[in-house]
């Protein structure tokens, strides 16, 4: 699917990288936890996350994931919007909650980057 | 034969600075990637470098991450001054993590690194003395 019906779904807001909105996104890693992001995410990804730190943004270039999704309605903070347009990364803000963000985007047929840990 | 060398740097590590953490792995992998490696080659040697500078700057005091790259292979060694690991086959076991709140709070420290970069490398080796420091060396093998 393409970034700006991922928009609709999550009934969310760009806040970087509007210039991706044609972007085509079709599989996603959802996780708080970086360690468990940079160990099984997958490139071109998209990340689903509740953190909001620079870190987040970082570890997003590292792989390669294509935009981050940031959920449970949180805000990042300046530097963070900052670095991800520095870093070319689109950041995209909903207020549903992890569980209904990867739901609904299934639902739209998103799938996993990975489905089970120890599939390559 | 020593192959000849593309490309040599080191990089120092500060331990505790957060804020900086990611900056040198980038850095680093702009560097890889402008050398015309593949995308796969990038990613293993980025994931690799990342891991390695976030356990500097979550454990040690200080450290230096020297990139060494030949045509067919990229040489990482990631050194610190600190605390050494006092069990490394405990250390290398995926969820076994000695990580404080701050690092957790970021969403590291899950004790995934380790293994984590030995998945990255072609070869990978940690030294490592108890109130010493550590030293992890990473060879990525481009064939």
């Amino acid at each position: 699917m393409k970034l700006s019906k991922l928009i609709d779904i999550l009934d969310a807001t760009i806040m970087s990288g509007e210039e991706h909105l044609d972007m085509d996104v079709n599989t996603a890693f959802s996780a708080d936890l970086m360690s468990d992001v940079l160990a099984f995410a997958k490139p071109k990804s998209i990340l689903l996350t509740g953190l909001t730190n620079p870190q987040v943004v970082r570890t997003a270039s590292i792989l390669d994931a294509s935009a981050i999704v940031i959920v449970r309605g949180k805000i990042p903070p300046a530097e963070t919007v900052e670095l991800a347009k520095e870093l070319n990364i689109p950041i995209v803000l909903t207020k549903y909650i992890l569980f209904e963000t990867s739901g609904r985007l299934f639902m739209n047929g998103m799938v996993g980057c990975v489905e089970k840990i120890g599939d390559s | 034969m020593v192959p000849t060398l593309k490309y040599k740097n080191t990089f120092p590590v500060e331990g505790g600075n957060f804020d900086n953490a990611g900056v040198i792995s980038l850095q680093i992998k702009n560097i890889i990637r402008d050398m015309g490696f593949p995308d796969d080659i990038q990613r293993r040697a980025a994931i690799a470098i990342y891991e390695s500078e976030l356990n500097i700057i979550s454990y040690a005091r200080a450290g230096n991450i020297n990139v060494r790259i030949a045509p067919h292979l990229i040489c990482i060694d990631a050194a610190d001054e600190g605390p050494g690991i006092e069990d490394i086959d405990r250390a290398m076991k995926d969820g076994y993590s000695t990580a404080n709140d701050r690092i957790r709070e970021m969403g590291f420290g899950a004790g995934m690194g380790l293994s984590n970069i030995k998945k990255c490398s072609d070869k990978f080796e940690i030294i490592s003395e108890t109130n010493k420091g550590t030293h992890l060396k990473i060879l990525i093998d481009i064939n």
